[in-house]
């Protein structure tokens, strides 16, 4: 069902659909990182997903770009889910917020700025929201010790 | 108690130390902070319910820290939460104690992560360490009483509260 929601974005937006695909009925599709308000906007006045159940960063350190993320919505009418991702180079890592369109994505905005380092463009009050204020870091990054950046790596068990 | 003296006061007197009065009385009525962090609160609260009653060994759960005598440092301690515990603790009027109840508040546990203090004993003074992932109520039952020893052992505690001396605590 959600096919035809990403037939209907390919006939509205063409190649800024990047790509689509389903697996174990579920739907994904990749958009283009700087057109993702616009298709949001269309995905919600005229798609029906007046929801915005997850939205979170991901690292696949190593990889380019490196980070994605990823919006999981759902039409709370035909109740159909749909996951939109967008590629996030490391170099730059913004996004324009989509606070204006789901309030909801306010503090989901604020936790991926506040683990991964995201920035988004246009949030209303960009500022950590489960580390403290004065943290350092980003600390889901795959590259950030997990002991903490002022420790010594955990050798193993030394007995 | 005392000393052989009814020849001359009679029979309505008992002599004692001071040191063993207000020590005495201290470590009957320990009040905690009611404060909870993790699981091991569920055991706290379950140590102060029916069955295992804390109110029976004068150990009564208060709503303020003005009214604390002990804060039991019940589960994991994030970096957030520490200038939470830390105002709490400041505010107690003395003389007050520490319990580090469980492995997260002695040592972090097994939260071995950025985000987790990795013990109390960094940040407050702690009296008491009790074992445990969570520690069964018998653990916390066990741990006040050490605690309540340890009171009972204080010499000079009187002084030291009108501000003559330090208090001794010899083992």
């Amino acid at each position: 069902m959600s096919m035809q929601v990403v037939e209907k974005l390919k006939g509205t937006f063409g190649a800024l659909v990047l790509a689509s695909g389903e697996y174990r009925d579920e739907t994904t599709v990749t958009v283009e990182r700087s057109e993702i308000v616009k298709i949001c906007t269309f995905l919600r006045d005229d798609c029906g997903y007046n929801f915005l159940s997850d939205l979170c960063g991901v690292d696949y350190l190593g990889r380019t770009p490196r980070f994605e993320v990823v919006y999981n919505l759902c039409n709370l009418t035909d109740k159909t889910r749909l996951r939109v991702k967008i590629l996030v180079e490391e170099r730059d890592p913004c996004v324009d917020t989509v606070s204006g369109i789901w309030s909801t994505a306010n503090w989901h905005e604020r936790e991926c700025w506040d683990l991964m380092g995201i920035s988004f463009n246009g949030h209303p009050d960009l500022r950590r929201i489960l580390m403290p204020a004065d943290w350092e870091g980003f600390p889901l990054r795959k590259d950030y010790p997990l002991q903490g950046p002022d420790r010594e790596p955990y050798q193993g068990r030394l007995s | 108690m005392g000393v052989e003296q009814t020849k001359t006061l009679g029979d309505g007197f008992v002599t004692t130390s001071l040191d063993k009065l207000v020590n005495w009385s201290r470590a009957k009525s320990l009040w905690p902070m009611t404060f909870g962090l993790a699981c091991c609160a569920i055991e706290m609260m379950a140590t102060g319910a029916a069955r295992f009653d804390l109110d029976r060994m004068g150990v009564l759960f208060r709503a303020s820290p003005r009214q604390a005598d002990v804060i039991i440092i019940a589960g994991t301690v994030t970096h957030k939460m520490l200038p939470v515990i830390k105002t709490v603790y400041e505010q107690m009027p003395e003389p007050r104690y520490v319990i580090a109840m469980g492995a997260c508040a002695s040592s972090g546990g097994i939260f071995d992560t950025y985000s987790v203090v990795q013990g109390i004993d960094e940040h407050l003074p702690v009296d008491v360490y009790i074992p445990g992932c969570p520690p069964r109520p018998e653990g916390l039952l066990y741990g006040l009483m050490k605690l309540q020893e340890k009171i009972m052992k204080e010499r000079n505690s009187f002084g030291n509260a009108i501000g003559v001396g330090e208090i001794v605590n010899e083992a």
